[in-house]
């Protein structure tokens, strides 16, 4: 049991990834390959809070616990993690705006239709 | 290629990429293992500092060079929008017709909007103390501004929220930002190093030296950014309308 | 005990993403992304992350579902005004 706990929430973050990468290349819509996208970068968030995980350790917030009484988890990776949430969402949604005016400007969103437009 | 043999290809690299990530997953440090080089020193930076959230710590001091680095991608991805979503020459607005809201619906959205609001700011204002700060707490501010267009409609949300406003509000926090890294290099050592301001009590709002005033900061520009892309969003959805013929 | 709310927490993101992946219509899509929004905040507060919890609690299950559901409006309400043309 250990052992697989040890790399389990690596295993997933993999799988999450890898996930959203097929979604991403089957897509038949650009709308459904920018959520795609969205669980590809789910799956780094996954590995980045998993590298930092102490065991029997609290959050490093220390507005409520006594400096240095408890271990706490790796604060740099959820920094990291949490500004790529907020990041991530405009860049997403700048992705959609490039799906809007590709409707608009071709009338499809299959990417296959879209590369015969092009010829 | 077919859509089969892209399949095929497909599998192949993602199989070959699955290999390697899993390979890669065995000779990781062990989940919840006790090193920590980093995050030990970046706690021992922090309370060094006096403040209690290390995250915003991270965030606001000893990363404040990268976290203007990711402000500037919101700033560009929000301008590409407002680029990518205005409204063209072969566009029209109509106007939406008033849409009928249950009334406890409306009740329950008019209810929660301040509240809402209220914690957003909160949250905003305690991010070197609790968990939260600028990022989070812009999100739910602006989020919650929108719970007017559930309570009343959108020409009422249209009124209290003049986009322009927010675009500029935008544009003067990022430079905000900028202006406190300049101030860091004039006044004291480097580029947005947090030596101008006192440090203060530990766990009192005004702790942390410079970190509170960079996570205003920041809460201001990612609730600008918010607001202008769904106000952008919503007038692609519900009112602009391409003309007849073309 | 901690270990297996976390696995259960692991497994339940696991499961929300191969299902975000699977739901081919963008709309029901956006719903499914945003199940997965709540249900990686539940993780992240579990893995000791409250910071990044809150964030992604208001930017998953609230934001991006959100954009996305405004395009697939936008799309559908472009091509009914073709059909209307036509």
């Amino acid at each position: 049991m250990r052992a697989v706990m040890d790399v389990l929430p690596y295993l997933v973050a993999a799988w999450v990834f890898l996930a959203g990468c097929y979604g991403l290349a089957t897509s038949r819509n650009l709308i459904h390959a920018v959520g795609c996208l969205s669980v590809c970068q789910v799956g780094t968030y996954v590995l980045l809070l998993s590298v930092g995980y102490r065991d029997g350790a609290t959050a490093p917030v220390f507005s409520d616990v006594k400096p240095g009484s408890r271990p706490v988890v790796d604060p740099v990776v959820q920094a990291l993690t949490l500004t790529d949430v907020v990041v991530g969402a405009t860049v997403t949604a700048l992705l959609l705006a490039l799906v809007i005016q590709v409707a608009k400007r071709h009338g499809t969103l299959d990417p296959d239709e879209l590369s015969e437009l092009r010829g | 290629m077919t859509r089969r043999a892209r399949l095929w290809v497909l599998l192949a690299g993602g199989a070959g990429l699955a290999a390697l990530l899993v390979a890669a997953c065995l000779r990781l440090p062990h989940f919840g293992g006790k090193s920590h080089p980093y995050g030990d020193r970046a706690v021992h930076a922090s309370l060094a500092r006096q403040t209690a959230n290390t995250i915003s710590s991270v965030n606001f001091d000893q990363r404040a060079f990268d976290t203007l680095g990711e402000m500037t991608i919101l700033f560009s991805a929000v301008l590409g929008c407002v680029i990518l979503l205005r409204q063209t020459h072969d566009e029209h607005r109509a106007r939406p017709e008033p849409a009928e809201v249950a009334p406890p619906v409306r009740r329950y959205a008019l209810v929660v909007l301040p509240v809402a609001l209220l914690s957003g700011l909160y949250v905003i204002a305690h991010g070197q103390l609790s968990p939260g700060g600028g990022f989070q707490g812009g999100v739910v501010a602006a989020t919650a501004l929108h719970l007017l267009y559930l309570g009343a409609d959108y020409a009422a949300l249209e009124r209290i929220r003049p986009v322009g406003a927010y675009e500029v509000a935008d544009a003067l926090a990022a430079s905000g930002y900028l202006v406190m890294g300049i101030a860091g290099l004039i006044g004291g050592t480097a580029f947005l190093a947090n030596t101008l301001l006192p440090y203060g009590t530990f766990n009192t709002l005004s702790s942390g030296g410079t970190v509170p005033l960079l996570n205003a900061a920041i809460g201001m520009e990612v609730a600008g950014a918010v607001v202008v892309l769904l106000a952008r969003f919503l007038d692609q959805a519900v009112e602009i309308e391409e003309e007849s013929g073309t | 005990m901690a270990d297996a709310v976390i696995v259960v927490a692991l497994l339940l993101v696991a499961g929300c993403a191969t299902a975000a992946v699977a739901t081919r219509d963008p709309m029901r899509q956006a719903l499914v992304l945003s199940l997965l929004g709540v249900v990686l905040a539940v993780l992240f507060t579990v893995l000791q992350a409250p910071d990044a919890g809150l964030s992604q609690l208001a930017v998953g299950s609230a934001l991006t579902p959100l954009l996305l559901m405004l395009t697939v409006r936008k799309v559908k309400r472009r091509a009914q005004g073709k059909e209307r043309e036509r």
